[in-house]
């Protein structure tokens, strides 16, 4: 029992510990923002890695989403009857959920990755202590603009995956399923309100802050070589990854 | 001049500075060596304030540097340049980027002015024509020069080595040291060499000091310290006195 409450307390302690330096990283990160200087070329380049780059894989990744979804619930409708609302029931899941969720995933694992072998290796070479010792803010260099990136790509790349999703519903449900087109459409503008939408986007805008914050952090502490930028690398794809989705229910709680 | 006072540090429970005092005087090469572990790289660090100390002064012409904010402790380290290791060069960038990255950073030039400083700063460390290279087609003495030349392109009073030779062939390790002696010439700034190659000290150096566990042991010049009589000193360079012929001292 002993051992028991002595291992959870580590544990929590530990958890704490984390959750304090990510907050810690996203202050300091959000201060040098106001900061001078702006670095308006690495916010660029950022939004080119973050959001330009991913965009075909989020864009099949959206396709097949929304295509599988109305495979199953069109499917599903249809033993009742009711396939006509398969477009609004997918739709509804894109914009609410799935869109922010399966795109912060998507970049967490793409970007987020990178973003923590990119740093780790700055950090174990030397090249985060050479920034500091030519008196520049690795902080305002590396975490700023990181974070302003995928705060502003992440929910383009959400609206991207909706629509690509929605066009794969049709697909699958109109061509496939031979739902009636008009039904199909009718049916999501009577159940689509445009706050749907916006509050995905508020939630891909904060899985965005979360992503470059723990591939930020986790890079800034590696240790150890290549082993410890391969462990820092893993660490922020599966934290940042929990993270989204433990936001993600806060978030709806919220929301909805 | 940079004064070291009782510099103390620990992790954790290891205390890796045990009270380091020492002066390191201007316009002079001083070279601290040690065996490894024994405190050299926390000592480099903790002189351009990449670590704070348990307790102790830095005192760089007369200000202590030890427990300087962010703000100052960043117009302190516009004084300083830092030959790293192993270069420590942005590996994204290529040569030319990588010396300019400072100039873009602390002064308003144009490009053409960055292109002309870029080139003389190469031609200095005997590297001209590289500027398109990327760090991973240079061998490890010409990302030390590379890396020279980017702590030297703001001309800076204080440079810092950190073992400069360390895992280059006999002959980059002499145009190393040369180039230490020819860029302390040129700055007439004030150089401090972390090293652990005591022929390479003995040839640059105008000050040696002894690093052992944790304290300064013996500090003097080059012919104090081969004449020193202290033990530790003695089983520093009596190895190398017994292997080989020490090189004589650059002019």
């Amino acid at each position: 029992m002993k051992k028991f409450v002595s291992f959870l307390g580590g544990n929590v302690t530990g958890a704490l510990n984390e959750f304090g330096g990510f907050m810690l990283t996203l202050i300091e990160g959000v201060r040098a923002l106001f900061s001078k200087p702006f670095r308006l070329n690495l916010i660029f380049k950022e939004m080119e890695f973050i959001g330009v780059n991913s965009t075909i894989i989020i864009m099949v990744t959206g396709v097949f989403t929304g295509a599988v979804l109305a495979l199953q619930s069109g499917k599903a409708f249809r033993l009742f009857n009711a396939e006509g609302v398969t477009g609004a029931v997918v739709a509804l899941s894109l914009l609410r959920e799935l869109g922010p969720v399966m795109t912060s995933l998507m970049i967490a694992a793409r970007c987020g990755s990178a973003i923590a072998a990119h740093i780790g290796t700055m950090r174990v070479t030397q090249q985060i202590d050479a920034l500091e010792v030519m008196a520049v803010d690795p902080i305002s260099y590396l975490v700023a603009p990181r974070i302003v990136a995928s705060l502003g790509m992440v929910p383009l790349l959400s609206i991207i995956f909706n629509l690509l999703g929605i066009l794969g519903s049709y697909a699958v449900g109109v061509m496939l399923l031979e739902i009636n087109e008009a039904t199909f459409f009718d049916r999501i503008y009577a159940y689509v309100k445009s706050e749907d939408l916006w509050n995905g986007l508020v939630k891909a805008a904060v899985f965005g802050v979360i992503i470059a914050v723990v591939g930020c952090r986790k890079g800034f502490m590696t240790e150890g070589g290549a082993e410890g930028v391969g462990r820092a690398t893993t660490q922020a794809v599966v934290v940042s990854s929990v993270t989204i989705l433990i936001a993600d229910y806060f978030l709806t709680a919220l929301m909805f | 001049m940079i004064e070291i006072q009782d510099l103390k540090k620990s992790f954790g429970s290891q205390m890796v500075l045990k009270g380091v005092n020492l002066v390191i005087p201007d316009g002079q090469i001083t070279v601290i060596i040690g065996a490894s572990g024994s405190g050299k790289s926390v000592l480099l660090k903790h002189l351009i304030g990449l670590s704070q100390p348990d307790s102790g002064k830095i005192l760089v012409s007369g200000t202590d540097i030890a427990h300087l904010d962010s703000y100052h402790i960043k117009n302190v380290r516009m004084r300083f340049g830092m030959l790293f290791q192993d270069g420590a060069l942005f590996d994204s960038m290529n040569v030319y980027e990588n010396i300019a990255f400072p100039l873009r950073e602390h002064r308003r030039m144009n490009e053409e002015e960055i292109r002309l400083l870029v080139a003389e700063k190469l031609k200095q460390v005997n590297l001209p024509g590289t500027e398109k290279k990327m760090p991973n087609e240079l061998s490890g003495g010409m990302r030390k020069r590379v890396g020279l030349a980017r702590a030297i392109v703001l001309n800076p009073e204080i440079i810092l080595y950190d073992e400069p030779t360390t895992g280059l062939d006999p002959v980059s390790s002499q145009s190393i040291d040369d180039l230490i002696v020819s860029t302390q010439k040129h700055l007439n700034g004030t150089t401090v060499v972390i090293s652990h190659d005591i022929r390479a000290t003995l040839r640059i150096a105008n000050k040696v000091a002894m690093l052992h566990d944790g304290k300064i042991v013996a500090e003097g010049t080059p012919d104090d310290f081969l004449t020193n009589p202290n033990p530790i000193v003695r089983s520093f360079l009596d190895p190398a006195i017994l292997h080989a012929k020490l090189p004589s001292r650059k002019s």
